[in-house]
Order: C-alpha cells, then structure tokens, then sequence
C-alpha cells in the first residue's frame, strides 16, 4: 500500500509537470507569433496533454475504481499538484515561453533517458514514447533559443531577461524529495544527481551558443513539488478546474 | 477582336471546359483580383475563428476533449496557412494581407464575432458552424482556380472530424442533465441563426455571384448552399432531442425541402458592418498578436543572415 | 508601419509519405531559414502521419516553365505515337512482351 503511495505520487509529479506546461503552451493557441510558431507551439502542447493522460491514467489504475484520469487530473486542491515551480510561471512574452521550455525540455529528456529503463514497465513504456516527443521539442526550443540570442538586440535582451527571472527555478528539478529518493531506491524512478551533471553541462553549452549568461542567482530552492507553489498555479486551477467544479460528476 | 479580348475568350473557353486555372496562367485581372479577397477573407476566416473556440481550451471539461479542441483549433490555423498560401501564389504576400484584415479593409466570415458563452458553444460550433462550413467547402474543392481547389481538399479531409467533435459534445450534453442539456439549448438558440447567415446575403442581393458562377469559382448559389443545410441540420437536432429556434421551420413536401423563417437582415449587416458584439475584441486580439510577435520575427530572420553570411564565409 | 522586407520567405514543401514512393509536393510556408522550413514543414504537413521525409526548396529557387509555352515546349509529343508500346503489333499467342 504504501508502495502504491509513493509511485501515484511520483506520477503525480511527472503527470503535472507535463499538464501545467501543457496548460501554459495552449493559452498561446491562436495568439502566435505568426501561424507557423502557433502551431508548433500547439503541437508540444498536445504531446504534453498526451503524457498527462497515460501517467494519469495509471495512477487512476492504481487509485482504484472510484478514480479516473480527469478526476485526477482536474479535482485536487492547490496544495496536492507537484508540478516544479518553472512550468507554472507566465508566458510574459515569446522568450519567456522559449526559455522555460528550454530549461525543462533538457532536463525532462535526461529525465525520460532514464525512466525508459524504470522496474515499473509502464513507466518505462510511457517513456519510451514520450522521449521522442522531447528530443523533439529540445531541438526546437534551443534552435529558438539561439535565434533569440543570436537575432537582434532586442531578441537578445529579451531572451537574457527571461534567463534571468527563470533560471533560479532550474536548482528545484534536482532538489530530491522524499518521494523521489524511495522511487529511485526502487528502481522506479531517476536518479536526479545523476541527471544534474548532464544538464548542467548541455544547458550551459547552449546558453552559450546562445550568447546569452547565466545569471547568479541566489541558490533558492522552489519547492513547488512539494506543494508549495507560486501564486500563479492558483489561477491556472481556476480555469483548469472550472468545469469540472461548477458541474461535478457530469459526463463530458 | 483585340488580342485582349481573344485572351478572355480562351481564359472562358478553358472554364467552361472544366480545366483549371494555374497561378502563372493568364487570368483577367478581375478573377486574380477577385481571388485574392475570396481566398484571404477565407484565410482571415480560419485565423479569427481559432479565437472563440481557443476561449475554451483551457476551460475545456475533460482531458480527452481539450486534446480535441486544441487539434481542432490548431487545424484552423493550418488551413489559414494553406489558403494564404493559395493567395500568394496570385503575387500578394502573406504579410500585406493580414496587413488588410488589421486595417479593416478585408473582411472575415461573421459568425466569429459571435461570443463563446459556455462549453456547449464548442459543441454547436462544431455541429453547426462547422457543418455550414464544410457545404461550402466541399464545393470549393471544384473550384477553377487550382491552388484554392487544392487547399479546400486538403482542408476538408482534415476538416471532417471538427464536425463530429461538435456533434458529439452535443449528443453527451443533450443525453446529459437537465443543466447539460439546457446549455445545449441555449448553445443551439444563439448559433442558429448565425450559422445560417454564414451562406450570405440572399441571391437576388448578392453582388458577386454571378461572375462566381460564370467563373466556376462557386457552383452553387448562397440560398441553394443554405438549403441544403437547413435540410442536413434539421434531422441532426432532432436526434439530438433539440428544438431549432425557428417557428416557420416545416418539412414542404411539394419541394422535398424545409421551408424555414427569415434571417434578420439588418443584424447580419450589422455585424458585417463591424458592429457585431465581439468584433472589436477578435481584432485587437489579432493585433496584439501580430505586434507581440514581430520582434520574434525580425530576431529569426535576423539570425538566419547572420548564419547564411557566417556559412558564405566559411565556404 | 510594417516592414515586408522583412517577411520570413516562403518555402516549398515535398513530403515522401513512405519509403518506396516519391516526394510530392504539398503545400508552402514561411520559414526564416532552411532547418526552421523543415521544422515548420513536420508541424504543419504531418500532423495526421503523412510523411517519412521531407525536402524544402524556398520558392524564389524553383525556376517554372511558362505557360504561354506550353504549344511548342509540350505539344510536338502528341504526334510520337511510336513511343508507346500499342504502337506496335505482335500476334497474341507471343507472351512475355
């Protein structure tokens, strides 16, 4: 049982992590840059939604009969999503939304290498198909990245001052929590020092490439995964959660 | 005759024989003129029309419908792309046309600058606004001008699932609760009639039909378009269990047709005219994202000479 | 206020929908550069799994033929009958041929 515990949870983390991300991508849908850069943006948005779906629909598996991938996905308070605290925050403007995908599709792939290898085989099935989705959606967000940094001043300053707000959330994704550490111990889940290195290394490279520097930040640690979120994951829930709090228990 | 006019003659000949016409092919500067507000007014059309589905995407009900509505949206972006790119092979660019939508200068379908009120709105859009669309798509697929009959095939291929998404968010609702099944109502009383304003003014009204026809750009009359579906819709809410706000609605067995009320002309010009109750908020929505965007623009093509300059010196 | 020269350019896009058959043309879109043109290209053209290989051309590249040619450039074929294969008799009892 507590087992069972553990591994929800910890599909609970990846499962919000690709729905709040999800979230953030599809408020962009019809408000692009330009018809092309909409629809790519659509497109890593419904990848995500599809992650979401099979991590949730497993946990509801787990859960039991009662349970379901909405009814996980849609009524939980603030408090009991996991999402890391970079994939909440706001799609100030374009190099905001390039910089958090960024920042989280090199570590999401690190990330999905080693869980294709997890005990759990649907896990590791999940990411198998997912890591194509994310090599895919790192080769776009680094080649807009570099465009950004590389393109004109303006793109430039853009670009360094999305880095600059957003970079401090990078040092959560490796802060192991509880849950995190009993899943790695079990062969389920990744180990996150591992990942770390590798990250570090691929994300400073191309920050490089991109001509842009990385911030010093204090070492504050968010700790949305825990629960404790921004303010802002409050609204999303708002507009996540509508439908299925204002008409509870309707078929859709 | 003038050269000009045996150039018409054939251009005709060529029509009437059903051959198609190429974007390199002589043409009448009426048809390619003719053509390129025709096909932008449906580019501009898909572009504005993600905006009030796009309303829901993030509101929608089950995980299952967003992935849904959110493919559908983003088909609506991909077939502006197509038909502005249709357009442009007529020598207009993408860019000085939605240059004209921003000015108010073209003009976009009406119906999307109706509001989105509530979930089941994405189900009657996709039933009804979907449904009108694709009658006159699917006859846009004939269409004389070659790029523009290629786009409407590719488009309705992708198109024929909006309309079953629509639909089925209908039958859930209307099989649902009491609640769920008035929202659909009420979705159903304020997408009727602007759906069937979709097909244009009334023939006898319509100032461009006739050469639409004599230039097979249209095979079909607006009043013939909205007949057939009126005819297609009715049986439609019928199984829904929905009742189509119109009084006059009745099955005339002589015709083999509904016969059905008339549409409040003067709210359709209304709207048509920029007066409708979103058209304000469609258009600063459009341009806000055109403007939000143009730094992104300018910083890829900027990138791009930089690259192509770095390669030039390289080789 | 808006500045066209600084229009991404458009590109030709030919998708191969399976190994085994050859790429077709499909559609066009704007990209700034070649990878992006690809990238747009898998976004917008194989969403519904239409393809296994792509080309982009960009569209100022492709030199066409003119229409007002086509009498002379196509139509001395129409009389060269004698390249095809009905055009010539061979009893039915020869197989293989």
């Amino acid at each position: 049982m507590e087992k069972n515990e553990n591994l929800i949870h910890y599909l609970l983390m990846l499962g919000d992590n690709s729905m709040i991300l999800g979230h953030r991508l599809s408020e962009l849908c019809g408000h692009g840059p330009n018809l092309e850069t909409d629809i790519a943006l659509t497109n890593i948005s419904l990848d995500f939604f599809g992650q979401v779906r099979s991590y949730f629909q497993y946990a509801a598996q787990l859960k039991g009969e009662d349970f379901n991938e909405d009814k996980i996905a849609f009524l939980r308070n603030e408090r009991q999503y996991y999402n890391a605290t970079l994939l909440e925050q706001e799609n100030n403007d374009f190099a905001y939304v390039i910089v958090r995908q960024f920042l989280f599709d090199a570590f999401h792939k690190e990330l999905l290498e080693q869980l294709m290898n997890s005990k759990d085989t649907t896990i590791a099935a999940i990411a198998t198909k997912s890591i194509k989705e994310c090599r895919y959606h790192l080769r776009f967000s680094s080649e807009w990245l570099k465009r950004l940094g590389n393109g004109t001043e303006e793109s430039h300053q853009k670009a360094q001052l999305a880095l600059n707000d957003l970079y401090v959330y990078c040092h959560e994704l490796f802060a192991e929590s509880e849950v995190e550490r009993k899943m790695k111990e079990s062969g389920i889940g990744a180990d996150l020092d591992a990942i770390k290195h590798n990250y570090l290394a691929i994300i400073h490279q191309l920050i490089a490439e991109a001509q842009l520097k990385i911030p010093e930040t204090i070492q504050r640690v968010a700790k949305g995964k825990l629960g404790f979120h921004s303010e802002k994951l409050g609204y999303i829930l708002t507009e996540l959660q509508y439908m299925q709090r204002a008409y509870p228990d309707m078929q859709w | 005759m003038s050269p000009e006019i045996n150039l018409e003659k054939a251009f005709q000949d060529r029509i009437d024989k059903g051959e198609k016409i190429e974007p390199k092919d002589w043409m009448p500067e009426k048809y390619r003129k003719t053509h390129i507000r025709q096909i932008s007014q449906h580019a501009h059309s898909e572009v504005v029309g993600m905006l009030p589905e796009g309303n829901w995407i993030t509101r929608a009900p089950s995980l299952k419908r967003k992935c849904a509505l959110l493919a559908k949206v983003q088909d609506e972006a991909g077939h502006g792309l197509y038909l502005y790119s249709a357009a442009e092979t007529l020598g207009i660019s993408r860019d000085e046309m939605i240059e004209q939508l921003h000015s108010g200068k073209a003009k976009y379908s009406s119906i999307f600058n109706y509001p989105t009120l509530s979930w089941a709105d994405m189900g009657a859009i996709g039933w009804l606004v979907d449904g009108a669309a694709i009658i006159n798509q699917v006859m846009l697929t004939r269409t004389s001008f070659g790029p523009y009959a290629r786009a409407m095939v590719r488009i309705c291929k992708e198109e024929s699932f909006h309309q079953r998404q629509g639909y089925e968010i209908m039958m859930v609702l209307a099989s649902g609760t009491p609640e769920q099944k008035e929202m659909a109502q009420d979705a159903l009383n304020r997408f009727w009639w602007p759906s069937m304003m979709m097909f244009g003014p009334r023939d006898e009204e319509s100032t461009n039909s006739e050469l639409s026809m004599k230039w097979k750009i249209k095979r079909k009359s607006n009043d013939e378009l909205r007949q057939q579906f009126v005819d297609n819709s009715v049986p439609q809410a019928e199984y829904l269990g929905l009742t189509i706000p119109d009084p006059d609605l009745k099955w005339n067995e002589e015709r083999g047709h509904y016969d059905f009320g008339d549409i409040d002309w003067n709210e359709f010009w209304q709207v048509v005219k920029g007066d409708g109750p979103c058209n304000k908020e469609r258009m600063e929505a459009r341009q806000n994202a055109w403007d939000n965007g143009k730094w992104v623009r300018d910083a890829a093509m900027a990138y791009a000479e930089k690259q192509s300059k770095s390669k030039s010196i390289a080789v | 206020m808006s500045d066209n020269n600084n229009q991404w350019p458009l590109w030709e896009i030919f998708i191969r929908s399976k190994n085994g058959l050859e790429h077709r043309h499909v559609g066009s879109l704007h990209a700034a550069d070649a990878e992006m043109a690809i990238e747009n290209a898998r976004d917008v053209y194989t969403r519904r799994m239409e393809g296994v290989s792509l080309w982009v051309v960009e569209s100022k590249d492709i030199t066409a033929s003119n229409p007002e040619n086509m009498g002379e450039l196509f139509e001395p074929a129409i009389d060269k009958v004698y390249r095809h294969p009905t055009f010539y008799d061979v009893p039915d009892e020869i197989k293989h041929m």
